[in-house]
């Protein structure tokens, strides 16, 4: 299936959960840093394993950079 | 000598009185003297989408140097949309800590009012402990103070600008009215800005591009530091009245008689 992560096309697994989309982005194991939102929604990090991205979704994941 | 009394933040206390934002150093190490020079306990970031090519996160940075993080909301210029980067940050860094950025124009930076005044009211009832950036009028400062905001943070010239404090007379309004810390927030060029603010009576500095952006960001930092401790203790100091006439500092009594005779013969 395909999402929309930062903006890109991006092809996954029927049924990847965010945490298994985290897993392939060299952050962090234990998600420090890192904020996501599907389709306009905060997705808490406690939920990630056991929330499934949808085909088409629209993935944000975000984290802290230099600025302020 | 009695040292002023430290800053004190929605029931934290902070030995510096100078909160450094972590935007414009050319990379992560000059970041790194910078802040150990500003001897800040606290420094902004930004969110933003992960970028796989970089290398290094501010996280572990701010880590090393034992300095907490405060996440901003810069970028955003709706309510709505600074709600969601309060509650993306939240998660991502575990501080319910914000600085509330909402700005109403690209060109000026300038915060907008009403979107600003909502995210907030909000916010505070979302549990977050709110430092908003905003402008430099004394009632839209009271009103967030009135909604909860934990500080608030006028800007004394554009973000950047290093334009120092364009009106102290509104700054002063705000101080004498208010019941939570002030940080000047945007304005700061150079040592003197930071002193300036903390003489009149702001609580903190809080300054990015003035250091980041200085031709020795370590140096600056460095000055800024005892630019806010100056000022601070100018403060606590007490300082004269201002006055436009001179007041001699000698004693008119006992003053010797130099005329000539022929001067004291005229009387």
């Amino acid at each position: 299936m395909e999402i929309i992560l930062n903006g890109e096309p991006r092809d996954l697994p029927v049924g990847t959960t965010v945490a298994g989309l985290i897993g392939t982005l060299g952050v962090r194991a234990d998600g420090r840093g890192v904020a996501v939102a599907v389709d306009g929604v905060v997705v808490p990090r406690a939920v990630w394993g056991e929330t499934p991205l949808a085909p088409d979704a629209c993935v944000e994941v975000l984290v802290a950079v230099q600025g302020g | 000598m009695p040292a002023p009394a430290p800053l004190r933040i929605a029931g934290r206390t902070f030995g510096s009185r100078l909160i450094l934002g972590s935007g414009g150093f050319d990379n992560h190490e000059v970041m790194a003297e910078a802040l150990t020079a500003a001897g800040t306990e606290l420094c902004t970031v930004a969110l933003r989408r992960l970028d796989p090519a970089a290398h290094g996160s501010i996280l572990d940075v701010l880590e090393r140097c034992g300095v907490d993080v405060l996440p901003n909301t810069a970028g955003c210029f709706t309510a709505q949309d600074a709600l969601s980067t309060a509650r993306l940050a939240r998660e991502a860094l575990g501080t319910d800590w914000i600085k509330l950025e909402v700005i109403g124009d690209e060109h000026t930076l300038m915060p907008d009012a009403v979107e600003l005044l909502a995210a907030a009211e909000t916010l505070v009832a979302d549990g977050f402990t709110v430092l908003p950036y905003t402008s430099d009028d004394p009632v839209l400062a009271r009103r967030l103070a009135d909604v909860g905001c934990a500080a608030v943070m006028p800007l004394g010239a554009p973000i950047g600008s290093g334009m120092g404090i364009t009106n102290p007379y509104n700054l002063a309004l705000i101080i004498d009215q208010a019941e939570v810390p002030v940080i000047l927030d945007a304005g700061v060029g150079t040592a003197s800005d930071a002193t300036l603010a903390l003489e009149l009576g702001c609580d903190a500095v809080l300054c990015a591009s003035a250091i980041s952006r200085a031709h020795d960001p370590v140096a600056m930092a460095a000055a800024i530091r005892l630019g806010v401790e100056a000022g601070a203790l100018a403060r606590s100091a007490g300082r004269i009245p201002q006055r436009r006439y001179a007041r001699a500092s000698s004693p008119r009594a006992g003053l010797a008689d130099l005329r000539s005779p022929a001067a004291r013969a005229r009387g």
